[in-house]
């Protein structure tokens, strides 16, 4: 049976437009303006899910962002479907269907509520102090607390909305739109200020919107209507932009601020295709107003968590604006006069109140008054010392508080209630104040945390920023307005304020009950159920910062961040330990405000727009040749091209063959290439590379090894003197950035004096590489009247050239070993040239390979990739690369640190090779060496980092980087695998042609 | 997010910048006469402050111009901007 607790039609609710929603499988009617949540209570379900630790039932407590408890799955088992979502923050559309979080099988029937009875056995702690024990039975632990763990579930398929971002600079971001924000947009827009205003609700107007206090009056009229016309006038100004549903989630240094626009969420699934679901907002604003109002406190008493116990803010809000009573039998608890407020908003609209329970002495207000002469019982000094009812609020016992508010005496009063308003007193949201690093100060009397030191240009006005009477809000909020925009005049000058409201409050933090402590549940934490009772076990235990109580008791780490019950927890150390607030310190609040969702992250970054991918002129034809590719860096390079069905192994085996026996081609256009000009050229190549560079002739090439102030490799290449005072440098594929990066660091801050001039052309140029005995026979058939004789042509020379009208660079240098040439072309005739080397290499079987054939030719030849046999560990001596380094030059980067103690060590990890016993056991790249089988634990000397079966060779070959491998030539050793020990022999790292004959052959 | 005056350019986002570490430590002129220990001194140690820090950025993607900054990393507030070789203001 459901009830209906409609009670009055609101503006804000169309009544003409009925809606149908499903929550747990069951149907339920709404209507357009609803939330899942005032939906669900004017269908009298309060029940909404279940606490994280001990599954309690858990009801509906706020109208907003901060909700701890009703937070439900979206669309559940749809790729649309989002856990998490706040119910008082969902709009519901015809076809929303919802359900209950974190219970099973039901929320009416969940097994996990037996945790609450054994709940003595699950203090602060429990899982630090129990599952730490025995060490090895962690993994059986972490299986059934993973299984018990976890909010919702992540949706299993692909998210198929659009997402966006948009960068936004504005002289005045305003946050929030009740009637601070409104009015300071207002006055910034009309004083010719860019503005941007931005509100997480539908509406703007925020609580004045639909507040009825008779005693609030502006300019004479209730002060709801008379914000009405405000926000009416706000429609015809420039200058101004208004974002409803848009929620400000981080404020960053420099007013940065992120803020999720909310597009299509509040749509049926027919309005949402093709649309952008959520707009990431990128605002950089000149200043910033805070205007994110206060949220309002609970108290703290025993079992204040049942379902029908509420905000008494949230009461009056689902009645004054959603037209729904949360109850037929209404009960206030407070600390203050805001629930009298909420007491004659219900009773004016003919729905029962029972009873006021306030902790005050009094109070003499003409609101008190009012609910008096309503006939309304006030209990004063009185508290609630229990509540009952398992699924639905049933009834609170009452008792006369002690003078000093510690304790209760008299007898016990039960009032029966089906709904508890409670009223606190107001926290100010701070929350993204802090954030942009400003700092707090907390205000002893009126028991908040205030804005005190502001980093960026900023002001926080409205009752984030301590006012709360409408008179003191608009006059503080136009003088700040004055001063922070430099105006003389406003629209608040003239305006005028009546009021009738008293501040008075009794803060108790944690109120007493007649049970002691431990045998009650005041709940401060609801989503992560923590109580006062394990606070203060933690101050028991030594736990002092208030950042190491909030982790042991998980107080403040939910979804929510505990914006209900923070300030309790502060409160309550504070008074157990004795120390005022202020001295305390807040913990810190991150971002988001409220939970993002990773498409708004990601904007429109997804799938092949995730990452930049760069493919070389030749690219078309790899594809259309079959090639496969892997990823280096950026580039997409060809890996290898399989032909008949071959696998990686056997195509790369073919091309490796045919490399050596009669001509590869291979696609080097990625690699990295620098032109470096200026009159000091020469000079700086001496100092930034290990060997000499002065003498070399122009025309010719020469490799370079490059390390970094500490010693160790960095990068290497072939570099080659063009001309007087002009070389082209060429780098690895991945380093190239980082090379042009850290050489332009020295130029501008290490050498200024140096006229040397760097510019990236790796995209400039396509280059083809040539190699094999035949490559010079194909290379003659291209450009016949270039002379490629020894003496002309040497190899380490540089000729340029024409083919046909093109002109082209070539470089006769080699990574295989084998006689070849690299071709160098503008970018655009890449593909051209590529197709007239493979025309005319057609008759010597030119072989196109890829970078896997590369790697294992240039194995065979013992040479280094830098990034794979070396890790940023090993000096060119480490290397066995002694010759490369210049022992006349007097300085370069990185020489004085091979003279260091550490690395001139003799046991320092050595690149050597290695050869298996088996020729046909191919190690694994990775695998750990050892020289003792016997021994356990054995010490790793080092590990194999290149790894191939030569073809060439006919066995298997490796590079390894071994310590103290220099002076273990020949000496056996075992790399042990999970299956199986495999005999090694340290070798020589250059297996093939060590006399270099082939390059000349 | 910090907003970066680069002395070439002039206001830029953050993300356009790489940090390139504390400022003013020159590379010895002449490392060999140096003792392991002095080397080490300028290879490795860094001050790394709460407070007023010295340091060097570079607008990678921008004009790839390197420049000093002032910045007080305790709160972020970026205090001065100067070139290279320019003199860092008096703190
Ligand atoms: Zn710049």
């Amino acid at each position: 049976m459901t009830k209906n607790l409609r009670v009055k039609s609101s503006e804000y609710i169309d009544e003409t437009n009925r809606i149908s929603f499903k929550f747990n499988g069951k149907t339920y009617h709404g209507f357009k303006g609803d939330t899942l949540a005032s939906a669900l209570l004017a269908n009298d379900v309060h029940l909404v899910g279940r606490s994280f630790k001990y599954h309690r039932p858990r009801g509906i407590m706020t109208s907003g962002s901060e909700e701890p408890n009703a937070i439900v799955q979206v669309n559940p088992g749809t790729n649309r479907t989002e856990p998490n979502v706040r119910a008082t923050e969902v709009e519901i559309y015809e076809g929303l269907e919802a359900s209950s979080q974190n219970c099973w099988p039901s929320v009416e029937f969940d097994i996990g509520g037996i945790n609450n009875f054994l709940s003595p056995f699950f203090p602060a702690g429990f899982y630090y102090k129990t599952f730490m024990w025995p060490a090895s039975f962690w993994e059986k632990y972490e299986f059934f607390i993973r299984h018990s763990a976890g909010l919702g579930k992540s949706p299993t398929s692909s998210d198929p909305d659009i997402y966006d971002h948009r960068n936004i600079h504005c002289d005045v971001l305003v946050v929030g739109a009740g009637i601070s924000g409104v009015l300071a947009a207002k006055n910034a827009a009309k004083n010719n200020f860019k503005t941007l205003l931005v509100e997480e609700k539908n509406e703007l107007g925020g609580s004045t919107i639909y507040e009825n206090n008779e005693f609030n009056k502006i300019d004479n009229k209730a002060s709801s209507e008379w914000l009405k016309k405000e926000i009416e006038e706000l429609k015809g100004i420039k200058n101004l932009e208004i974002k409803t549903r848009t929620s400000v989630a981080a404020y960053h240094q420099y007013n940065y601020l992120l803020a999720r626009e909310n597009l299509t969420d509040h749509l049926e699934a027919k309005d949402k295709t093709n649309k952008i679901r959520q707009r990431l907002l990128k605002i950089r604003a000149k200043k910033v107003i805070l205007a994110t109002g206060a949220l309002e406190r609970p108290l703290i008493f025993n079992n204040n968590d049942r379902p029908g116990v509420m905000l008494s803010s949230a009461v009056k809000k689902y009645s004054e604006f959603y037209g729904v009573a949360c109850g037929s039998k209404n009960v206030f608890f407070t600390n203050n006069d805001s629930a009298y407020e909420s007491a004659l908003s219900l009773y004016n609209k003919g729905i029962n109140v029972e009873a006021v329970i306030d902790i005050r002495e009094q109070s003499e207000s003409k609101i008190v008054k009012k609910v008096k002469e309503a006939g309304i019982k006030i209990y004063w000094s009185h508290t609630i010392v229990d509540t009952t009812g398992y699924k639905r609020l049933n009834s609170v016992s009452i008792m006369k508080l002690s003078n000093d508010g510690t304790s209760v005496t008299g007898s016990k009063i039960s009032i029966l209630c089906d709904c508890l308003g409670v009223a606190g007193g107001w926290t100010p949201a701070v929350h993204l104040y802090t954030q942009s690093g400003s700092k707090l100060k907390f205000d002893e009397e009126k028991k908040v945390f205030l804005p005190n030191k502001n980093t960026s240009e900023q002001i926080s006005v409205g009752s984030c920023g301590g006012d709360f009477k409408i008179d003191e809000i608009i006059k503080n909020l136009n003088q700040k307005l004055k001063d922070t925009l430099n105006i003389k005049e406003t629209d608040l000058d003239n305006i005028k304020v009546e009021i009738d409201q008293e501040n008075s409050k009794r803060n108790i933090w944690l109120l007493p009950s007649d049970k002691p402590l431990g045998k009650t549940k005041p709940f401060v934490d609801y989503q992560n159920d923590a109580t006062a009772k394990d606070i203060k076990l933690a101050l028991r235990e030594g736990f002092r910062s208030i950042e190491h109580v909030k982790r042991y008791t998980t107080t403040g780490m939910g979804t929510d961040q505990g914006k209900l019950g923070n300030m309790h927890a502060l409160g309550i150390i504070a008074d157990t330990a004795g120390v005022k607030m202020g001295e305390l310190g807040t913990t810190t609040f991150r971002p988001p405000y409220t939970p993002l969702t990773f498409g708004t992250i990601v904007g429109r970054n997804v799938g092949k727009f995730f990452d930049i991918f760069r493919r070389t002129p030749m690219n078309d034809w790899h594809v259309e040749n079959k090639a496969e590719f892997e990823n280096v860096g950026q580039w997409k390079r060809a890996w290898y091209y399989p032909i008949n069905g071959e696998n990686i192994h056997q195509a790369v085996q073919r091309e490796s063959k045919a490399a050596r026996e009669s001509a590869g081609i291979l696609d080097a256009s990625t690699l990295g290439k620098i032109d470096i000009q200026g009159s000091d050229a020469s000079e700086f190549l001496n100092r930034v590379y290990t060997n000499a560079w002065s003498k070399l002739a122009i025309g010719k090439c020469r490799y370079g090894l490059m390390l970094n102030e500490d010693g160790m490799v960095y990068d290497d290449g072939v570099t080659t003197r063009l001309g007087e005072n002009h070389y082209i440098m060429t780098t690895t594929t991945g380093g190239a950035a980082n090379v042009l990066g850290k050489l332009e660091d020295y130029l501008q801050t290490e050498w200024p004096e140096l006229d040397v001039y760097l510019t990236s052309v790796t995209d400039h140029y396509a280059t083809a590489s040539l190699c094999g005995p035949n490559s010079k026979k194909i290379l003659k058939k291209i450009i016949p009247d270039l002379d490629l004789s020894d003496e002309n042509f040497p190899h380490m020379s540089f000729k340029e050239a024409n083919i046909g009208s093109i002109q082209c660079r070539i470089m006769r240098i080699s990574f295989t070993g084998e006689h070849s040439y690299e071709i160098n072309v503008q970018a655009s005739y890449g593909k051209d040239l590529w197709k007239k080397c493979m025309e005319a290499g057609q008759e010597f079987n030119i072989t196109p390979y890829g970078t896997e054939t590369m790697h294992l030719l240039r194995a065979e030849k013992g040479f280094i990739i830098v990034g794979q046999d070396t890790d940023g560990t090993m000096t060119p001596i480490d290397l066995q690369m002694d010759w490369i380094v210049s022992k006349k030059k007097y300085d370069f980067i990185g020489k004085r640190s091979l003279y260091r103690s550490d690395t001139m060590r003799e046991d320092r990890k050595q690149l050597v090779g290695l050869l298996t016993d088996d020729p046909n056991i191919v190690l694994e790249e990775g695998a750990q060496i050892v020289s003792e089988l016997n021994q356990s634990p054995v010490e790793m000397l080092g590990h194999v980092t290149s790894s191939y079966f030569s073809p060439n060779l006919k066995k298997s070959i490796a590079l390894a980087v071994v310590r103290g491998g220099k002076d273990m030539m020949g000496k056996k050793l075992f790399v042990p695998m999970e299956n199986k020990n495999i005999n090694v022999t340290v070798a020589n790292p250059v297996f093939y042609d060590e006399k270099n004959e082939r390059l000349n052959a | 997010m910090f907003l970066i005056n680069c002395p070439y350019c002039g206001e830029r986002d953050q993300q356009e910048f790489k940090a390139g570490g504390e400022a003013h430590i020159e590379r010895p002129k002449q490392p060999t006469e140096l003792s392991d220990d002095e080397w080490a001194e300028y290879l490795f140690m860094r001050k790394n402050i709460k407070g007023v820090q010295f340091e060097r950025w570079n607008h990678a993607h921008g004009c790839r111009k390197w420049f000093n900054m002032v910045r007080d990393t305790s709160n972020d507030e970026i205090k001065a901007i100067y070139k290279m070789g320019e003199k860092p203001p008096a703190q």
